[in-house]
């Protein structure tokens, strides 16, 4: 196995246009796991921890461009206000050694169905940055993952960076696990309102091949809260919402949980996100409108 | 003495084992030393219709591929009987079982060429429900004698009726140690033909039994050494490693060294035995038990293993700690295609625990009392007698006991505690930071546990341990050397051992040899038993070392004791210490004097549940035990709380789950253990009402928690959500699809 360490992006870039069999590596927290357990092994791995601009994260307007180096660690550290569901599921990753090293990059590029970023991504609206010799392009979240553990990264495409909007409302983040730490999901999901578009996001974990938006859930709930006057949220709203976004699910029986469980969990922990959003929402608090323009730094390495 | 007995003295290893600098078995290093690896059947049952180890034997850097036609001696092994082949003989029976093994100059390279021998399978029909096995005479048999290993009937009294019955039917998932160091060892050959094997182990002296005959070598020619152990259970009672390392050491003429990966080692060691369980319970209006029938079904998958004394535990304590005079009692033990079951921490008596409290919780219900007094109202006591007929000859102050476990003070902080300005303390509440709820749907449940543990061997083993004192004078002081074979397992006898020590000779400086197998049996550490019975063996030894010393010193009053060493040389002794005698179960009525130590913990969990989704938060555990005799307070809650905690996993999340003889889970991503945000803080007390019968009146420690939480924890959930919860663990969709009979 070869082990590549380029020492600059355009290096890197180079290395995996000739190698394209190459396992990039990150954090490793995935790639090393596969490893040890003989599950195939790479040709090559392509070492991409020395590339000082990986790590670095930057507000560039209403966008934070999360370098693919970025640890969860960090992310938690310094963007919980700026990105709180995406900080809330990190902080639902692993425990904390996984957490210093492992990445959100990393964790599309596995693309499993159950891994913890996707749905505040997708709830969020995030778009993925790829890089190749050949170029770079953006890649809308809810066109990245193909399949399970499959993604939308052409063999010489590297993830440069995360490109997450600054939240304009409330997001949660949550996940079934039959432990209160270190589990991997049974399910779960994130929404995030985007109050000045008067649009609700979505995003459903562990209950489908891929990682998925509740459509029908996001159209029904922004139809139906009342924005304007800002009333309190009629549990029927919030049932319906949870039993749309149970709906749009797809989960099967296996050794985490059964389907039904997943399906019934997935309305119930709707059901409730939606009611504390809505409730943050109503008394302007959670991250709203005035964290998006609000202070913080506008950058961030290590 | 300070340092001696009743000290929270330090163990030597803890630093380093926190600070990461510990040798365990898997760190074992030799110049030139080979890897060994195993291949192992993907099915649970088949015939082995030919095998070719050419495509292994050709790949470069391969020294040695072994079949069963390679095994030097004895074909098969066992502790108990003799019914597991070292590696396969024309048929598997589990999934996972040894079929050849392969040394090579590289574990990569050993695991490759294991991996490229050809083994042609008849895949056959393989029989997985215990209660086919057991009573289907059609069911076809894994073993020639049929699938029944053991039937153990408890019959005493005639009424079999009474003013209250409860029925019930329950089911205990199959649990593993889940040990984080794997199976490990290193094989040397050695010049007279024999192996020095270095391995992590609960009995150096029942492998060595086993090995040799493997091997076709005497005893005295396969010496072993324990290696660093990363945690037992149970689990390293049985062989994994020892004899294939060992053919391939002494093939090849070089060391080899075998080391398990994670999920290779869910195959490599047996598992608690899962139970199916149908009791029922007859009493008084008002709560006083006339009688108790049980039928006690325990899988214990395609070999022996310990499966003829699980079931012995379960049968003579299959009612437990309770008076009753009318016992029916029918405990199985039975062969079946599913992976193999046996010893681990509380055998037997774990399973039937979880049973019978939950048939005295329904009790209570039924008679309209609290579970405190219906346990109260039934306790035994010293002078009571069990199931078996044996008498309760030392204290059991079980009323007491429950008593003071139920006037300690309850969590004040409401179910969701810890809101302020900012929102819950998410880690306070079930799902824990994942956020699955801010409170919405948490309801508290409070639940009690009881449990009786046999400590040492029972049913007229021959159970005794052997410990070798030396007294010398090194520089200006004297110094006390202890030997034994004990496996030190995590439990913390090195520690105990040199407190004895300490304790009988007055003298600070002990050091506690590495355990081999140049010293006599110690017995294995298990059945809470090394306290009590090595503890015993090294008292024993530094008595006559005293006793000798003192004759000494009569003679040359004027010396001191350094004096004395230097004068007349080291004193030593070697002592085998023995409880007293147990004797068999009759085999039709199950009487008889079968233990001779019996230990009792009590529970009181505290959980919240969110209703709605099926997690589970616990609040708090707290526990009564009685020990008779503090050794070492510190070791000692350790003990408890581990102890605690591996069942409150079995309550609420381990499992191995096996689906047709094939496990589903072999990881530590899904074989789930509590974390530290699953276990919560202990409230501990820990009587001392000495057992005039054991050494310095101690009680065995650790097993008898592991027993009581884990019914203390499902009473507790069902509280809080009032469904029956008949199988433990119990899963998060167990409680939240059923919402229908939640009141
Ligand atoms: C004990 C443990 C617990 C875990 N718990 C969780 C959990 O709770 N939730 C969860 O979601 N995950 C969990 N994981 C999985 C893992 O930590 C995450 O998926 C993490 O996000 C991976 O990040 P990484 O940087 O370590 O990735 P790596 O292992 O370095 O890489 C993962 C994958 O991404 C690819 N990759 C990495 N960087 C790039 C890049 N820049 N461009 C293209 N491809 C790239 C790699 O080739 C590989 O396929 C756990 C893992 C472990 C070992």
């Amino acid at each position: 196995m070869d082990f590549l360490r380029p020492r600059t992006w355009a290096e890197a870039l180079d290395l995996k246009a000739a190698r394209p069999e190459a396992t990039p590596i990150q954090g490793g927290t995935d790639v090393m796991v596969e490893i040890n357990l003989d599950k195939g092994r790479p040709a090559a791995l392509l070492d991409l921890t020395p590339i000082p601009e990986l790590r670095e994260w930057s507000r560039e307007g209403d966008v934070i461009r999360l370098g693919a180096g970025v640890t969860y660690s960090r992310l938690i550290g310094e963007l919980e206000a700026r990105l709180p569901g995406l900080a809330q599921a990190s902080r639902t990753v692993g425990s904390p050694q996984i957490r210093n090293r492992g990445t959100v990059a990393g964790n599309l590029g596995a693309a499993s169905p159950a891994g913890d970023s996707h749905p505040p991504l997708l709830a969020c609206d995030a778009v993925v940055e790829a890089e190749s010799v050949r170029g770079a392009r953006l890649i809308p979240i809810g066109e990245f993952y193909t399949g399970v553990k499959r993604n939308a990264l052409a063999p010489d495409e590297l993830i440069r960076a995360v490109r997450v909007p600054v939240a304009r409302g409330p997001q949660y983040f949550s996940k079934i696990g039959t432990r209160n730490a270190m589990v991997i999901a049974v399910c779960s999901f994130s929404i995030a309102l985007h109050a000045a578009e008067r649009r609700v996001g979505t995003g459903v974990g562990s209950a489908a091949p891929t990682p998925r938006r509740a459509v029908a859930a996001e159209e029904f709930a922004a139809a139906r809260l009342d924005w304007r006057g800002r009333s309190p949220l009629d549990p029927d709203v919030a049932g319906r919402f949870g039993e749309l976004v149970a709906g749009a699910a797809a989960p099967i029986d296996d050794v985490r949980g059964r389907a039904a469980y997943r399906t019934h969990a997935l309305a119930v922990l709707a059901r409730r996100a939606l009611g504390w959003a809505w409730a943050d929402f109503r008394a302007g608090t959670g991250a709203d409108s005035s964290a998006g323009s609000g202070g913080g730094d506008d950058r961030g390495s290590q | 003495m300070p340092s001696g007995i009743g000290e929270s003295v330090p163990r030597p290893d803890g630093n380093l084992k926190v600070s990461g600098e510990f040798a365990y078995s898997s760190d074992l290093w030799l110049e030139g030393m080979l890897w060994g690896a195993t291949l192992r059947s993907p099915h649970p049952s088949a015939w082995i219709r030919s095998m070719d180890v050419g495509p292994a034997l050709a790949m470069p850097g391969v020294f040695a591929v072994l079949t069963h036609e390679d095994v030097p001696g004895e074909r098969f092994y066992g502790l108990e009987h003799r019914d597991q082949p070292v590696l396969a003989i024309d048929q598997v029976r589990y999934q996972g079982e040894p079929v050849a093994i392969v040394a090579a100059d590289h574990p990569e390279t050993a695991r490759r060429a294991a991996a490229a021998i050809v083994v042609d399978y008849e895949v056959r029909p393989a029989v997985t429900d215990p209660r086919r096995a057991a009573f289907d005479l059609s069911c076809p048999a894994v073993h020639p004698g049929g699938n029944l290993v053991r039937h153990q009937p408890v019959r005493v009294g005639s009424t079999f009726a009474a003013e209250v019955v409860v029925t019930g039917e329950y089911e205990v998932g199959m649990q593993d140690q889940a040990f984080l160091g794997p199976e490990s060892g290193l094989a040397v050959p050695a010049e007279d033909g024999g192996v020095d094997l270095f391995v992590a182990t609960q009995w150096l002296h029942v492998d060595q039994g086993q090995v040799a005959p493997c091997l076709g070598l005497p005893p005295e020619k396969v010496r072993l050494t324990l290696a660093g152990v990363g945690g037992a259970f149970g689990a390293r009672e049985d062989l994994s490693m020892q004899v294939h390392a060992s053919m391939l050491a002494l093939r090849t003429g070089r060391p080899v060294k075998m080391v398990y990966g994670r999920e290779e080692s869910f195959f490599g060691h047996v598992h608690r035995h899962p139970a199916r369980m149908r009791y029922e319970h007859g009493a008084t209006a008002d709560g006083r038990l006339v009688y108790v029938r049980a039928e006690i079904l325990l899988d214990g998958g395609a070999y022996c293993s310990s499966t003829l004394a699980v079931v012995g535990n379960a049968a003579s304590l299959g009612v437990g700690p309770y008076e009753v005079d009318n016992v029916w009692i029918d405990a199985y033990g039975v062969y079946t295609n599913n992976p193999p079951c046996g010893a681990m921490r509380g055998f037997g008596a774990v399973q039937a625990c979880y049973a019978y409290e939950s048939q005295m919780d329904r009790l209570a219900a039924a008679c309209g009392l609290s579970p405190v007094e219906i346990r109260v109202r039934n306790a035994v006591s010293q002078g009571s007698r069990l199931a078996t007929g044996q008498l309760i000859d030392s204290p059991a102050p079980l009323a007491e006991m429950l008593t003071e476990l139920a006037a300690m003070p309850l969590p004040t902080d409401p179910a969701g505690a810890g809101m302020d300005g900012a929102g819950p303390d998410l880690r306070l509440l079930p799902g824990g930071v994942a956020q699955a709820t801010r409170g919405e749907g948490v309801r508290r449940g409070v639940g009690y546990g009881v449990g009786i543990k046999n400590i040492c061997f029972s049913e007229g083993f021959d159970d005794y341990s052997t410990a070798r004192v030396r007294i010398e004078a090194a520089g200006d002081e004297p110094h006390v050397l202890v030997r034994t074979a004990a496996a030190e397992v995590g439990q913390g006898l090195v520690t105990v051992q040199a407190q004895i020590a300490r304790t009988e000779l007055g003298v600070e400086r002990v050091t506690v040899a590495p355990a081999d197998t140049g010293v006599g049996s110690a017995g294995s550490s298990s059945a809470s038993r090394q306290s009590y019975v090595t503890g015993g063996a090294v008292r024993a030894a530094c008595v006559a070392v005293r006793e000798r010393l003192g004759a000494l010193r009569a003679a040359h009053p004027e010396l001191s004791l350094v004096e004395v060493l230097e004068r007349c040389g080291p004193v030593e002794e070697t002592r085998e210490f023995r409880h007293r005698p147990t004797f068999p179960m009759d085999p039709v009525t199950g009487q008889g004097n079968s233990h001779t130590q019996l230990a009792l913990c009590v529970h009181r969990a505290v959980v919240d549940v969110d209703v709605d989704l099926g997690l589970v938060r616990v609040v708090e555990l707290a526990a009564v035990q009685d020990v008779g005799k503090i050794l070492n307070p510190l070791a000692l809650e350790g003990q408890i709380h581990g102890g605690s905690a591996q069942g409150l996993g079995l309550a609420l999340m381990e499992e191995i789950q096996v689906r047709e003889g094939r496990v589903l889970n072999p990881s530590f991503t899904d074989y789930l253990i509590p974390t530290i945000l699953d276990m919560p803080p202990m409230r501990l007390s820990i009587l001392e009402n000495p057992d005039p019968h054991a050494p310095y009146g101690l009680r065995g420690a650790g097993e008898p928690p592991t027993l009581s939480s884990t019914p203390a924890v499902a009473a507790a959930v069902r509280a809080a959500t009032g469904l029956d919860l008949p199988r433990v663990p119990i899963r998060p969709e167990d409680i939240a699809l059923v919402p229908a009979s939640r009141p």
